[in-house]
């Protein structure tokens, strides 16, 4: 086990589009649980994407588990994972391991539902809302080489602007 | 230029509003070697407001000489003071407040009074005069830290109702990712 360095803006890394992941084998295993590792490392940490610890794999880790009173699934490995669908829309605050000392505010889709593979490659499908939904689109995000800085919204005016959450 | 330096200043302009006066100040900063930290720069009933932090090598009389040509010219009032470049040191905020009523004289006080009292570190406050000039509608928002947690601000706020206003007190509870 090892906690991954992890790649800071503007690592031009952040940027790869990552790619799927092709072989559930034990290397994919081990990877896993050094992710893992290093998103319990960091301070609040409640996901994490390889891409943010160089490897251009579309692999991520979400567990938002510590935070009291709001619906989740506890600890999720998500490979190859794609958002089929989005509802709603709400802003809320954002900050990353890749961006050290900045909050921003961003509207992401209330409710998603998503497909994926476990670290097994058995498959899996989910749905999600709130923070939770928030934190898989987030991690998703990297996956396709965008941070939260892609995606500030103004506190002075998006507050209560009405608009269609649309994927990049 | 290294922003751990001493040398930042805060520069106040203000004045009537038109395109092209960031542009111009900004300009005049960079060409004499300025280097610009956190700014807001906002328009306020028709005036053209900013409070920039500017890390320039001289002193006051100097960086307002480098800018005073060009606010001059475009009619805006300016102001440097020496501050503290305290970078890199965010305070994140833990509760978003959305205030509205109808426009009296007041509001701004009666509410970040309760609120000061019940604990509130004010990070970010922004405000606007809506609707018309016959019913005036007053909107703030602010964000800040609740020092004694968000139901002491609940309770603070709970005297204002039957006054006109309308208090939303909202966690912000920041992801990290």
């Amino acid at each position: 086990m090892a906690v991954l360095e992890i790649l800071t803006y503007p690592d031009v890394r952040l940027e790869r589009i990552a790619q799927p992941v092709e072989r559930f084998d034990d290397a994919l295993r081990a990877f896993i649980v050094d992710l893992e590792e290093t998103m319990r490392a960091g301070p609040g940490g409640v996901g994490i994407a390889a891409p943010q610890v160089g490897r251009a794999e579309r692999i991520v880790i979400v567990d938002v588990s510590s935070k009291p009173k709001i619906k989740h699934h506890g600890r999720l490995v998500l490979v190859n994972p794609e958002i089929t669908h989005w509802e709603g829309f709400v802003v809320g605050r954002e900050g990353c391991m890749s961006v050290p000392d900045y909050t921003g505010n961003v509207i992401r889709a209330e409710r998603i539902t998503l497909e994926a593979f476990d670290e097994l490659g058995s498959a899996l499908h989910y749905e999600f809302e709130g923070y939770e939904a928030r934190a898989v689109q987030h991690e998703i995000d990297h996956l396709d080489g965008l941070l939260f800085l892609d995606r500030l919204v103004s506190r002075r005016n998006d507050l209560f602007r009405r608009k269609v959450y649309q994927k990049a | 230029m290294n922003r751990l330096t001493n040398h930042w200043f805060m520069l106040t302009v203000v004045g009537k509003d038109r395109p092209g006066i960031v542009a111009r100040v900004t300009a005049a900063l960079y060409e004499g070697g300025c280097n610009l930290g956190e700014a807001s720069m906002t328009r306020l009933g028709g005036n053209f407001t900013v409070m920039l932090m500017v890390q320039h090598d001289g002193d006051t009389a100097s960086l307002t000489r480098l800018v005073a040509t060009v606010t001059e010219s475009l009619g805006l009032k300016l102001h440097v003071d020496k501050i503290a470049g305290d970078l890199y040191h965010h305070q994140e905020p833990d509760v978003r407040i959305a205030v509205f009523g109808a426009d009296r004289a007041g509001i701004v006080a009666q509410v970040t009074g309760v609120l000061a009292e019940a604990g509130l570190d004010i990070l970010d406050l922004q405000s606007n005069v809506a609707g018309s000039v016959d019913k005036p509608i007053y909107i703030m928002q602010i964000e800040g830290r609740a020092l004694e947690g968000i139901p002491a601000l609940e309770s603070a706020v709970a005297v204002l109702d039957g006054k006109g206003i309308q208090v939303h007190l909202e966690p912000i509870d920041i992801m990290i990712g």
